[in-house]
């Protein structure tokens, strides 16, 4: 099957009958890890479902549910059941090539800048608000996970037979 | 330094089985390995590079990079990036391939459902190592608080808050 939608340049490799090529992928997937500051999903979603039209918004759910009940970091896992939906083996190292390259590099950077200048009193004066406010970050994902689980367990014990009736 | 390394690896390898609440559940035991047990760094060091990836871009846990590089150099950051991806790569990758129609496998809405409440006390966990570390009194706590309530209460992106933290630190420290 030829994809009629081929008005991007970069046709390098490209997968039987998927919507992507590992060039376009290349190109995609880190500008997503680059991009996504506090949490890789959201950005993901804009990526892939909004712009690019890779997956729908179904797909994306169903590997979300799927990256979270496996272990791995839930950003990386979605991104190699991505990679592998677009393009196979090769799309999944694509993928998770991608997502964390940028990253890794920005983090060794700030390994080399704390490592010469992490004692100097403006540094840490800096990054104690910063720690603080990640502890903010970890509390407020943990009550939003704990409404989330309470929300389905109400459900699931309120509606226990009528779960195959429930369309998403 | 070669020695060095495979402890990296073995190290991180473990750590990435234990993420399956999200990259802040390894977080206790990542103390207990690279602070106390191979004193690779500080705990405030620890505290601080972790928190330093919350706000920046990609998964959190990137700030292995950083640890496994002032420990053995680039090869290190390196070999323990795939020392910590490679195994649930993989394992990700075969599950998804063997399991094509994963999502009407009835296990698989149970394993979630069990693991959604672990996933929040792993959460915990990692939150109560982190104040563990960051808060120290009555301000830090203060913006603890603070972050939580805006978040609560706002739709904003987490990381411009802990930028504007930052800004807010830095400016109160320079007219001091």
């Amino acid at each position: 099957m030829s994809d009629p939608d081929t008005k991007t340049a970069t046709r390098v490799l490209p997968c039987a009958g998927a919507k992507a090529s590992v060039g376009q992928m290349f190109l995609e997937f880190p500008v997503v890890g680059i991009s996504s500051f506090g949490g890789v999903v959201p950005y993901l979603r804009a990526s892939l479902v909004t712009k690019q039209h890779w997956i729908d918004d179904k797909e994306l759910v169903g590997m979300l549910s799927i990256s979270q009940s496996l272990p791995g970091l839930n950003a990386t896992n979605m991104a190699i059941l991505e990679g592998d939906k677009l393009c196979g083996a090769l799309g999944s190292l694509t993928a998770i090539v991608g997502v964390c390259l940028p990253d890794a590099l920005i983090m060794a950077a700030v390994a080399v800048f704390y490592r010469h200048h992490g004692d100097r009193a403006l540094v840490s004066a800096g990054l104690k608000g910063v720690a603080a406010a990640a502890v903010g970050l970890l509390l407020h994902q943990s009550v939003f996970r704990t409404l989330i689980v309470l929300g389905i367990l109400a459900i699931l014990f309120q509606h226990p037979r009528r779960r195959e009736n429930v369309n998403l | 330094m070669m020695n060095q390394i495979q402890v990296l690896a073995r190290v991180f390898a473990y750590l990435s089985r234990l993420t399956a609440g999200g990259g802040v559940a390894a977080l206790p035991e990542m103390r207990i390995l690279t602070v106390e047990v191979h004193k690779w760094l500080t705990f405030p060091q620890l505290i601080h590079l972790y928190s330093v990836g919350q706000p920046a871009p990609g998964p959190n846990m990137m700030m292995m990079v950083a640890i496994a590089g002032w420990v053995g150099g680039f090869v290190a950051a390196v070999v323990t990036l795939i020392a910590f991806f490679g195994p649930t790569t993989l394992f990700t990758f075969l599950v998804a391939r063997l399991g094509k129609k994963l999502e009407n496998w009835p296990w698989r809405t149970s394993i979630q459902q069990g693991l959604a409440p672990v996933s929040i006390g792993l959460l915990l966990a990692g939150c109560f190592t982190m104040g563990k570390g960051a808060i120290s009194g009555l301000a830090t706590s203060a913006i603890a608080v603070g972050v939580l309530l805006i978040l609560l209460q706002y739709r904003i992106n987490p990381a411009l808050l802990v930028v504007g933290v930052a800004a807010v630190d830095l400016l109160s420290f320079a007219t001091k």
